[in-house]
């Protein structure tokens, strides 16, 4: 990890290079072989076509990878943001239907909808505020003290709708995951504004260098007086807010909320696109990279929908580009092709 | 090595205290649950993720991790099932070829975080997907197997008592953690995998095949993987692309909790299987409680582990504050340790 702030900037930009390379090639491949995907046609002052379904369908992944960027430049990673997704959306629906579970049909007094938003979110920043608390003051290793909460938080979703799926009616929620703003889709809108909101915060303020000072080098960090206990605490708390407003988008899209598939697999998506978007783990950091591999992965998955391939299958595809842009961004397998093999294999590690 | 009374067994002593005590719990609320029956099922039921849990026990020890073991498994059941159902493959070769896979798709993993200096979550996160896409190629649905030597494999076994049948599948999964405590007991690659997960500078500096070792663990937790595999189908008769999501958890919980610390460099096999025995418990628990649904096995599971990680990590500290000054300390002690 060399750093050199004189060319960073261009490091950045060159970092984009490869993804967008990716991106361009799916999107190229979808010009040639999918009819119409270009397409955008405004109904009744809507926007409609593949592009803008890919960004909507991708909001989810997008926003959790947007949270995942910042724990992952920290030296971290968070694998409980399935588990807050799905108590997120289970909070959010059994609010709207206290007594469904109990076999109730009817809906008693319509609950607010800032009730209906903020006790999930406030929940998710609880989530994170305990994932950042075993990683920065109890010193646990990252994966496992959110694997704590991955594990236990659909346990904890699943007892919250009593393991059934809370269907129910609430047309201000719904606005959130089916309605529209400005003729896009709101989740694109949602995802708009999160994006400028971590601009602002991480490359306008001074917060962007202290995560990557954290993320580098903890005690230096901690010796040039950042508070690198805090910073920590507070991006797990990022990321799981990032997570639960995406479990809102996934539970009002859908109008239930499922406890055991809701963001299911949805971590490993968020890992892959901040891999992808060339972030260090612990370091660098670039949101507009993430965003770059969300979108990558989501193309990807739109693709081979639209080609009639099973939609799980994607996986496999997912795999071979992860380990591709993966072994790409690896020191070693660079020497390799370059034909500068290392000849020790000590003092690398 | 022999065990020790010493402040890196108190993990391992925990695990047995805690067993004890859920087994007695279980045995004073409900009849029934002190039998030699129950105690039989616990490594009927557990086979599959006790024998990935020993793989994993060497991974971790060695300071790596291993998410794909789920997904290796769900691969290596709908895999056998193919080759045994659409293309009237005999089952012993299938057998044999899916553990060549395995190991060959460990060793892969190995090579890819050894030579090229990436970090284990990554490369097995990929072998993850890879492993579960694979299997959703070969097909989208369960298939049953139906096969007179399976059925065989599964009905092979010996009478212990006149209630209680010992199935091929447990008698496996012991012949496996043997094989585990042998392997890290008694042969240089044990040493050397503690060696490693102490502290892989100093192991190289001594000039232990560093590179090799990490391979070949990742090559024994394939080939136990794809093992496991073979034992879940044998358990299931068939083949499921969906099976065993999030198993990986539960095998790092069962080695957690068996008393191996994720800093790498200590823990025990035996450990191990008393970690995966306590969760079979738990669920034996539950069971038998009958009101308690099953996401009470995830809170229950969840709650374990992070009192073990908590211990852990009081233990560590205090070991490296007494072995050397400063709070990094704690690789050093271990390595110290191993």
């Amino acid at each position: 990890m060399s750093f050199n702030p004189a060319c960073l900037k261009n490091e950045n930009l060159g970092k984009l290079v490869w993804p967008l390379v990716a991106l361009f090639a799916i999107v190229v491949f979808n010009v040639i072989f999918t009819p119409g995907f270009f397409n955008l046609e405004i109904k009744d002052g809507r926007l409609f076509g593949s592009l803008i379904d890919i960004l909507n369908r991708g909001a989810p992944v997008m926003l959790v990878s947007i949270g995942m960027t910042v724990v992952y430049a920290t030296g971290g990673i968070d694998l409980s943001v399935g588990a807050v997704i799905a108590i997120a959306g289970a909070v959010a629906a059994t609010i709207i239907r206290p007594d469904y579970v109990k076999g109730v049909i009817e809906y008693g007094e319509m609950a607010p909808l800032v009730t209906v938003i903020g006790v999930p979110l406030l929940l998710a920043l609880l989530a994170g505020l305990w994932n950042g608390a075993l990683v920065a003051y109890v010193g646990i290793q990252p994966i496992i003290a959110t694997l704590i909460l991955m594990v236990a938080g659909r346990g904890i979703a699943q007892l919250i709708t009593e393991g059934k799926i809370v269907v129910f009616i609430h047309e201000p929620f719904q606005f959130i995951g089916g309605g529209f703003l400005l003729g896009l889709p709101v989740p694109i809108v949602i995802v708009a504004v999160m994006l400028l909101v971590t601009y602002l915060l991480t490359r306008k303020t001074a917060l962007g260098l202290f995560i990557e000072a954290v993320g580098a080098n903890p005690k230096a960090s901690q010796y040039m007086g950042i508070r690198a206990q805090l910073i920590k605490i507070a991006t797990y708390m990022f990321c799981a807010l990032c997570a639960g407003i995406a479990g809102l988008i996934i539970c009002s899209d859908i109008k239930a909320a499922d406890a055991n598939n809701a963001g299911l697999f949805l971590e490993l998506d968020a890992i892959a696109a901040v891999i992808i978007g060339g972030t260090m783990w612990g370091g660098r950091f670039t949101v507009a990279g993430s965003m770059i591999g969300a979108l990558i992965i989501q193309t990807l998955t739109t693709t081979i929908l639209t080609r009639g391939i099973a939609p799980e299958v994607t996986l496999v595809f997912k795999a071979l580009v992860i380990i591709c842009v993966a072994l790409i961004q690896s020191e070693a397998f660079r020497k390799i092709l370059t034909g500068r093999l290392a000849k020790t294999e000590a003092g690398q590690s | 090595m022999k065990i020790r009374l010493n402040q890196k067994n108190i993990p391992l002593l925990a695990t047995i205290a805690v067993f004890f005590l859920i087994y007695a719990a279980g045995s004073f609320l409900y009849p029934g649950f002190f039998s030699l029956r129950v105690f039989v099922n616990l490594f009927i039921d557990n086979a599959f993720v006790g024998i990935i849990a020993v793989g994993m026990t060497f991974v971790i020890i060695s300071g790596e991790i291993d998410l794909s073991v789920g997904s290796v498994v769900a691969f290596v059941g709908v895999l056998i099932a193919t080759l045994v159902q659409d293309y009237n493959m005999h089952p012993l070769p299938a057998i044999l070829l899916c553990l060549v896979l395995g190991a060959a798709f460990g060793c892969a993993m190995g090579c890819l975080i050894h030579f090229f200096k990436l970090p284990s979550f990554l490369v097995t996160l990929v072998g993850m997907f890879l492993a579960r896409g694979l299997a959703f190629l070969l097909s989208l649905n369960s298939i049953p197997i139906k096969h007179d030597f399976f059925e065989a494999l599964t009905d092979f076994g010996f009478q212990l008592t006149r209630k209680v049948w010992i199935p091929s599948i447990a008698i496996l999964f012991v012949a496996v953690v043997l094989l585990g405590v042998f392997l890290s007991h008694f042969t240089r690659f044990g040493r050397n995998a503690y060696a490693i997960g102490g502290n892989q500078q100093s192991a190289i500096l001594m000039g232990l095949p560093v590179g090799k070792t990490k391979i070949l663990i990742f090559t024994l937790d394939g080939a136990l993987c794809a093992l496991a595999g073979i034992v879940y189908s044998l358990y299931t008769m068939s083949g499921y692309p969906l099976a065993c999501v999030g198993l990986e958890l539960d095998v790092i919980a069962a080695v957690v909790i068996g008393g191996t610390l994720l800093t790498g460099g200590v823990g025990y096999v035996e450990g191990t299987l008393i970690g995966v025995l306590i969760l079979g418990l738990i669920q034996t628990f539950i069971t038998f409680q009958g009101t308690l649904s099953s996401w009470w096995t995830k809170i229950a599971v969840g709650v374990l582990l992070f009192v073990f990680i908590l211990l852990q990590r009081y233990l560590s500290s205090a070991y490296s504050g007494r072995e050397a000054r400063g709070r990094d300390g704690k690789k050093a002690a271990q390595a110290e340790a191993a």
